[in-house]
């Protein structure tokens, strides 16, 4: 609670600020038929095309539908370079991460088989003082695009680290 | 549930609210389903040890639980394309999360027929821990 950053100042160093706008390199992401189901189960939906694909199917889907916020999970093979893009790992002085907040836009539908490639870039840094201390908020859009290079849906993040 | 028609919403309406409640059974679901497998949402040493009374309810899965606010108003022939919240407050482990929405506006875009709406969740005591806004496409019935 008593962080305080390495110069007294700011924690922001020209290294970070010249990485704003900087794309990560792609990141897979697979969308599968357990991942779906096992999201869908956790937010509680009850609508069998998260979960069965010919009831997905029979409703016009191209296969078990990926609830709103599945975007499949990162491929990580241990040893090989981590799935977690460089825009979240900041070398700065604070320990702690809250979620400050989430926006996720859908260009299209995602459903289970989709091979999705996610691209991430840290789109602004700022400090502010807040009830736990001195805070830096960190924004992030990662962009998911489908086999054919069609955006499919925008994911913009809120970190709070402090 | 029947299917809502743009025809029929118009500013100002509320949305049935969705009441979820968030115990630790969830949240392990949760951790697993997303991958978030911070230990704030479910061991409680770790959680009092950062400052925290207890296990907090994840953020993304309150943003997942308007998500499906919306996809079970919105019905079959709808598509929820936008929710943006912030975690303004925290919900504390076994509490409910209260979701709820309410019609700011209808436009059309591009052929399609386009709702706006303001949500967020509430806790028990009725405060807002989670404000956003949203956007839904409906069928129209001509």
């Amino acid at each position: 609670m008593t962080q305080q950053s390495a110069t007294g100042g700011s924690v922001i160093t020209d290294e970070m600020r010249a990485r704003i706008g900087v794309e990560s390199e792609p990141v897979a992401h697979e969308v599968d038929n357990t991942g779906c189901r096992q999201f869908a189960r956790a937010v509680g939906y009850t609508d069998a095309i998260y979960f069965d694909e010919a009831a997905a199917k029979a409703k016009g889907h191209r296969a078990i539908v990926a609830p709103y916020g599945f975007l499949g999970h990162p491929v990580v093979v241990p040893g090989q370079p981590a799935g977690v893009p460089e825009a979240f790992r900041l070398d700065i002085p604070y320990k702690r991460v809250l979620n400050g907040g989430t926006d996720i836009e859908y260009m299209a539908e995602v459903c289970a088989g989709d091979r999705l490639t996610a691209t991430t870039k840290l789109t602004d840094l700022t400090e502010r003082e807040g009830k736990v201390g001195p805070m830096l908020i960190v924004n992030t859009e990662t962009a998911f695009r489908n086999e054919k290079g069609e955006t499919v849906a925008i994911q913009r993040g809120t970190a709070i680290r402090y | 549930m029947a299917q809502v028609y743009f025809e029929d919403v118009s500013e100002g309406q509320e949305i049935p609210k969705l009441v979820q409640n968030c115990d630790s059974q969830r949240l392990v679901l949760w951790a697993a389903g997303s991958g978030d497998y911070y230990q704030i949402h479910y061991d409680k040493g770790f959680a009092q040890n950062t400052g925290l009374p207890d296990r907090i309810t994840h953020g993304a899965l309150k943003h997942a639980l308007l998500g499906r606010l919306l996809d079970e108003w919105a019905g079959d022939g709808g598509q929820v394309r936008r929710v943006a919240c912030s975690y303004r407050g925290m919900d504390m482990i076994d509490k409910d999360v209260v979701c709820r929405g309410v019609i700011t506006g209808k436009r059309q875009e591009n052929g399609s027929n386009v709702v706006d709406l303001e949500v967020w969740t509430e806790d028990p005591d009725g405060k807002k821990t989670t404000p956003g806004t949203a956007v839904v496409e409906l069928p129209a019935r001509s």
